[in-house]
């Protein structure tokens, strides 16, 4: 099975300490930290796993700046194959559409049976993979917890829906799935795996390259814009208990009980 | 002297000179013990290189002290005198044993140099050598057999009772005691010799006198025979299971290990800078380990010591040092057979004889090692495991987002570098801290390290470390952004490359501040900077700096102003254990007039108990029945204190946390030295 990967490099929500810029449209950028999307991560761990088991490959790609590389790399030090770079600066500012626009068209230079995404991004609105999965005119499923590979048959499919319940679904391929962290635990990267992969050669592609057209991608083709970011004034609905630390768990678990978090 | 009315070497046998069985027994006994011992030696021969040669004079040391002298044994003072016993009758005997040997071909044999006034000497020492060694050997059978000390159990999933081994050993031991025995007093009894009184020998002639001396004979050739059988029986037998350790331990502790509180490196041989071309990369497979690891397997005596001290055990996380070393073992003895060849493709050992959680289990604090009689190691084997699950990218979710925090950040928090010397805002008026990274320069560099420099709690050690140092008139500079952390249990958690880089920027950090000294709070730091890197001014962990102080005058402590108080002091592993610190911290606390301080007897120093770890411990979710700090403050309780000191945040962290799971709060409290310190400076 040839799977897709789709990743994202993002300011890691755990190492940094997010303000918002003046003006409200960014935040500050100078001092953060990136990372590989968590949820990428999963997806990537999930592919390199399934391959493992039944043979195929595994390519992850980015699109970003030349930054993005730094991800790829640390996703094929997980044990992806290959690597595969989006980069043209006629890609910057696109919308959740021009991004799924320029990964179809990624698609489309190579043959895969599988595309994962992961659920959402720690910057992003969780939708791109279903307007991948539109534009290519294959099937889409979210939020996905488990995978189950039978050669020649549907993939049979595991979603976590609201309240902890399990769906379970047969999906043809190729498909693209939106994977839910949690499916696997992936596998530690460290420097050294990381320096192993460091002159393996990874395809850059442009938009000529990829046959996008630059007017329908970018910042030019974007029809939802960022307007502002804020922070939101902290609510007054706090209550602090009070009391030893008996009184407070009793304190909580009538709490509990009454708002109904435990039965 | 009178010949011998009767001897093995001129006796017959079904009408056959005896001595061609005599001469044939030990010819077959030593060939098979040498075939033996060339196949045992086969994975050392296929395993990692471990130069163990240097600094001879002082090995020859620890032979005479922890093996000859068997130093370590009477920490179990029964087990222990038993042992010493055991051992040095085994030493006289030895002797006795080879004479015997070469009697059953050479009529009137006797070892060079024992032919003269040595020989009745030594003829009473064996004597009385085999009853030491006779009836200890029936001590340990009732020992054994009856009242099972707990620490010899094998719990089922681990395999079988060690128990008929070691029943069968004292068989063996007390069948060679039993037959020399005979063998002399026959002799005697027909040549009316004198035994030593109340020696086996002369319980033995007592029952045999008035025998005549044909049935002599035949005793004493009987005896002999089933001396010589049982011997070589014995020695071949011995590198079969844990009485290997006959043979092997005084090897293992002349190649022990001489420095404490480091790691070794990856690969002997392959600099820091060539790790990178390495292709493997720590231990993954049995013949990855170093041939000394080996050996320690080989020489394990499953007296259970260590795990008997291994906090982890203690507290039921799966890891039982003992066990690493009798799996380790078993495997070994399983792929190289004595006779055929390795069983099979070498094997992953992790998901084999070890699980991932009981390599993590381990928090490094060295009470196995310390209390190891023949200098087992375990920390270098757990670190190079460890390396090998991390190469795997085997790491627990748990540990995986500090590691990449500190790749980020320098910090397990993923904390911002530009933070790193906040904590000097709350130092208080009149107290001045210089930063490198504002350019300022000093004598002596204090290296803070995260969680003093990060965490909220830890902060006021940092704050009162900087009071005590300009009350002691000590001109001190801290790095700031630039510093990272130490890496020091990045380095044991396994991932080498990334304690490398670490290791990088503060070594380039620190030779910038051109600091003469470093001083540090914080233990582990201070085991880092002192062990782990090269090329640093000295190290010093402030509870040396503040008794240097007392005895100086320089630092002057008021009395307590409640005296009412019971103080104990918890050793931190990597203050004491690992860079043997004991008394400084004592003297400091004990400086302070008023202070009652108690010692957690059996409990303290040497065998301290760790708090639970420091480092990526920390973030680490181990399977346990409870904390190990918790157990350490039941151990501070029962002795009678109220407060427990210690010089280290992790213990801090720990010891605060578990008084709190403990219910104690308001009843019993943990405090930094440096605070304790600085809450009674007299200005």
């Amino acid at each position: 099975m040839d799977i897709l990967v789709c990743v994202k490099r993002v300011p890691d929500s755990a190492e940094n300490e997010i303000s918002v810029a003046a003006g409200g449209a960014d935040i500050h950028r100078d001092d953060l930290v990136y990372s590989v999307n968590e949820w990428d991560n999963y997806a990537v761990e999930e592919a390199i796993q399934i391959t493992e088991r039944l043979g195929g490959t595994v390519t992850v790609v980015s699109l970003g700046d030349s930054e993005a590389e730094e991800v790829v790399r640390r996703e094929m030090a997980m044990g992806a194959g290959q690597g595969l770079l989006l980069v043209d600066g006629a890609f910057t500012g696109s919308d959740g559409l021009g991004i799924a626009t320029i990964l179809k068209a990624a698609v489309q230079k190579g043959r895969y049976d599988l595309i994962l995404t992961g659920a959402q991004a720690d910057d992003g609105g969780g939708q791109v993979g279903g307007m991948l999965a539109a534009l290519l005119d294959w099937p889409f499923a979210s939020l996905v917890n488990r995978i189950d590979v039978n050669e020649g048959k549907p993939l049979r499919i595991g979603r976590e829906i609201e309240g902890g319940a399990q769906e379970v679904s047969d999906i043809e391929t190729p498909c693209v799935l939106s994977i839910q962290t949690g499916i696997n635990e992936p596998r530690y990267v460290g420097i050294r795996g990381i320096r192993k992969v460091a002159s393996v050669e990874i395809p850059v592609l442009d938009a000529t390259a990829l046959g996008v057209e630059t007017a329908s991608v970018g910042s030019a083709g974007a029809k939802v814009r960022r307007v502002d970011y804020f922070v939101p004034v902290a609510g007054a609905g706090a209550e602090m208990l009070t009391g030893s630390t008996d009184e407070l768990a009793g304190k909580l678990l009538d709490l509990l009980k009454a708002k109904g978090g435990i039965k | 002297m009178a010949p011998e009315p009767f001897s093995p070497a001129s006796a017959t046998l079904a009408g056959l000179p005896a001595k061609v069985l005599f001469l044939l027994i030990p010819l077959v006994g030593l060939a098979a013990f040498a075939w033996i011992i060339a196949r045992r030696l086969v994975p050392l021969l296929r395993a990692a290189p471990d130069p163990r040669l240097q600094d001879v004079p002082r090995r020859i040391w620890l032979v005479l002290k922890v093996w000859l002298a068997q130093w370590r044994h009477p920490r179990y003072l029964l087990a222990g005198v038993l042992h010493i016993l055991l051992f040095f009758g085994f030493l006289v005997l030895g002797v006795r044993s080879t004479q015997m040997v070469v009697l059953g071909f050479a009529d009137g044999f006797v070892l060079p140099g024992f032919s003269g006034a040595l020989g009745p000497f030594y003829n009473a020492a064996k004597d009385i050598a085999a009853t030491v060694v006779f009836l200890c050997v029936a001590v340990l059978a009732v020992r054994r057999g009856f009242f099972k000390p707990a620490r010899y159990a094998v719990p089922e999933k681990l395999g079988k009772d060690h128990t008929p081994e070691a029943i069968l050993v004292l068989g063996l031991i007390a069948t060679l005691m039993v037959s020399e025995g005979l063998f002399e007093a026959s002799l005697l009894a027909a040549t009316a010799g004198q035994a030593m009184p109340l020696t086996l020998t002369w319980a033995f002639q007592q029952l045999l006198s008035g025998i005549s001396i044909p049935a002599l004979a035949t005793i004493n050739l009987v005896s002999y025979t089933i001396h010589d059988l049982t011997f070589f029986f014995f020695l071949c037998l011995l590198p079969f299971g844990k009485h290997f350790h006959v043979i092997t331990s005084l090897f293992n502790v002349f190649f022990m290990r001489i420095r404490t509180g480091n790691v070794k490196p990856v690969r002997h041989g392959v600099s820091d800078a060539q790790l990178d071309e390495l292709k493997i990369f720590g231990v993954k497979k049995f013949e990855d380990f170093t041939w000394k690891h080996m050996l320690d397997f080989y020489s394990c005596v499953d007296c259970g010591r260590c795990s008997d001290h291994c906090p982890a055990n203690a507290v039921k996380r799966p890891l039982s040092p003992r066990f690493i070393s009798i799996k380790a073992r078993d495997y070994a003895f399983k792929r190289y057979p004595i006779f055929g060849k390795a069983e099979g493709e070498p094997e992953n050992l992790i998901g084999g004889i070890f699980s991932e959680d009981e390599i993590w289990s381990c928090t490094t604090c060295g009470a196995c090692e310390e209390e190891c009689p023949i200098g087992i190691e375990y920390i270098d084997k757990i670190v190079d495991l460890r390396r090998g699950m991390v190469d795997d990218g085997l790491v627990p979710q748990s540990l995986q987002k500090p590691m990449s925090a500190l790749e980020k950040r320098g910090n397990p928090w993923g904390k911002l570098e530009k933070k790193r010397a906040e904590w000097t805002a709350g130092v208080g008026d009149g107290v001045e801290v210089k930063l490198v990274e504002k350019g300022d320069t000093a004598e002596t560099l204090y290296f803070v390290d995260s969680i003093t420099s990060y965490d909220d709690r830890m902060q006021k050690i940092a704050q009162a470390t900087a009071r005590v140092l300009t009350q002691a008139e000590v001109d001190f500079v801290v790095i700031g952004k630039d510093e990272k952390d130490s890496g020091h249990d990045v380095r044991r958690f396994g991932e080498e490359m990334l304690f490398q880089s670490l290791k990088d920027q503060n070594t380039e950090a620190i030779q910038a501040s051109e600091a003469k000294r470093i001083v540090t709070n914080d233990p582990h730091a201070l085991n880092a900077l002192r062990n782990d890197y090269a090329g640093l001014p000295p190290v010093q962990h402030i509870s040396e700096l503040i008794a240097l102080g007392l005895e100086s005058g320089k630092l002057k402590l008021k009395p307590l102003a409640d005296p009412s108080k019971t103080y104990t002091y918890h050793d931190p592993c990597y203050l004491g254990r690992h860079n043997g610190t004991y008394d400084a911290p004592r003297a400091a606390i004990d400086g302070i007039p008023g202070l009652k301080r108690v010692e957690m007897e059996g409990h303290c120093r040497d065998r301290s108990f760790c708090c639970g770890g420091g480092g990526l411990m920390l973030f680490y979710e181990p399977d346990e029945e409870q904390r190990m700090g918790v157990v350490r403050v039941e151990q501070a309780r029962k002795a009678g204190a109220d407060v427990i000191v210690t010089a280290c945040p992790y213990c801090l962290t720990n010891i605060e946390d578990a008084i709190k799971v403990s219910g104690l709060e308001g009843k019993m409290e943990v405090l930094d030295l440096v605070e304790l310190v600085d809450g009674q400076l007299q200005h």
